[in-house]
């Protein structure tokens, strides 16, 4: 019978590969910081809590950590982003009715799942308020501080009726879908659609 | 040991809300300066070293102390 030596044990570290840098659109840095960051594209498409969440929560830190930063806020997701006191949006009828029964602002925030007639928002705002966790206006007033640009979709701004005054201050240019495309494409450039 | 030339209290904050003041503040500051960050939440441990090595900020030291973790960061 032959002995058969074991082999010893090797361990297989993958070669550390070199990732040559992209080539940069030139960005303008959102936090004033030496990065070479390219740039973050976040769609917002919902007006929903758990889903505004993330998207401020990624924006914000995104900013914060010098990468240029835009959000591009169409369909539902510019409900969140009209003046709270703004309750019924639009001229005709029908427009007036979607936001009679989608309360535009970001202090009206309703849930994915669970929203129980508003129990499931409160209980989130209970727990988030144990937690410390910040609320939805105060992580758009952080993102917006730190230089986050947010792009309304003008499309669905005319279909729904909204005006440029009925929107909070400090958004960027309203644009389209082309635009977004040409932002999201650019090397480098990561994009989320939330 | 040098003093830091600004201190971000960021005690009882969650995620992101330490690493956006702190972002803030460094803002303000001139390369080189030393930024001091208190904080709680558990999550900065891992936050600040990846929000350095992005920024290109400098973690120089990482401590902890009744709960409460002490980053000091210089400039880039």
């Amino acid at each position: 019978m032959t002995m058969i030596a074991p082999t010893p044990e090797t361990v297989v570290t993958p070669a550390e590969t070199f990732i040559p840098p992209m080539a940069s659109p030139a960005p303008e840095p959102a936090a004033g910081m030496p990065v070479d960051a390219k740039g973050l594209v976040i769609v917002a498409w919902s007006s929903e809590y758990d889903r505004i969440m993330p998207t401020l929560i990624l924006a914000s830190t995104a900013a914060a950590s010098g990468i240029p930063t835009k959000v591009f806020i169409t369909f539902w997701g510019l409900l969140p982003f009209v003046k709270d006191e703004h309750r019924i949006t639009g001229e005709g009828w029908m427009q007036k009715m979607l936001s009679l029964m989608q309360r535009p602002g970001i202090h009206h925030l309703k849930m994915s799942k669970m929203n129980f007639a508003g129990m499931g928002p409160w209980m989130i705002g209970k727990l988030s308020d144990e937690h410390h966790v910040a609320k939805p206006a105060e992580l758009l007033e952080a993102a917006l501080a730190m230089g986050v640009e947010f792009i309304p979709c003008q499309m669905t701004m005319d279909m729904f009726g909204l005006t440029h005054d009925e929107m909070i201050d400090g958004l960027g240019e309203p644009a389209g879908a082309a635009t977004v495309i040409e932002l999201m494409t650019r090397p480098g450039t990561a994009s989320l659609f939330i | 040991m040098t003093a830091p030339n600004a201190t971000v209290d960021a005690r009882g904050l969650s995620c992101p809300m330490p690493i956006v003041k702190t972002a803030q503040q460094i803002r303000t500051l001139t390369s080189g300066a030393l930024v001091e960050v208190l904080a709680t939440d558990p999550g900065s441990l891992k936050d600040f070293t990846a929000w350095t090595r992005t920024t290109g900020n400098a973690l120089v030291e990482q401590t902890q102390a009744d709960g409460v973790y002490r980053f000091l960061i210089r400039k880039a």
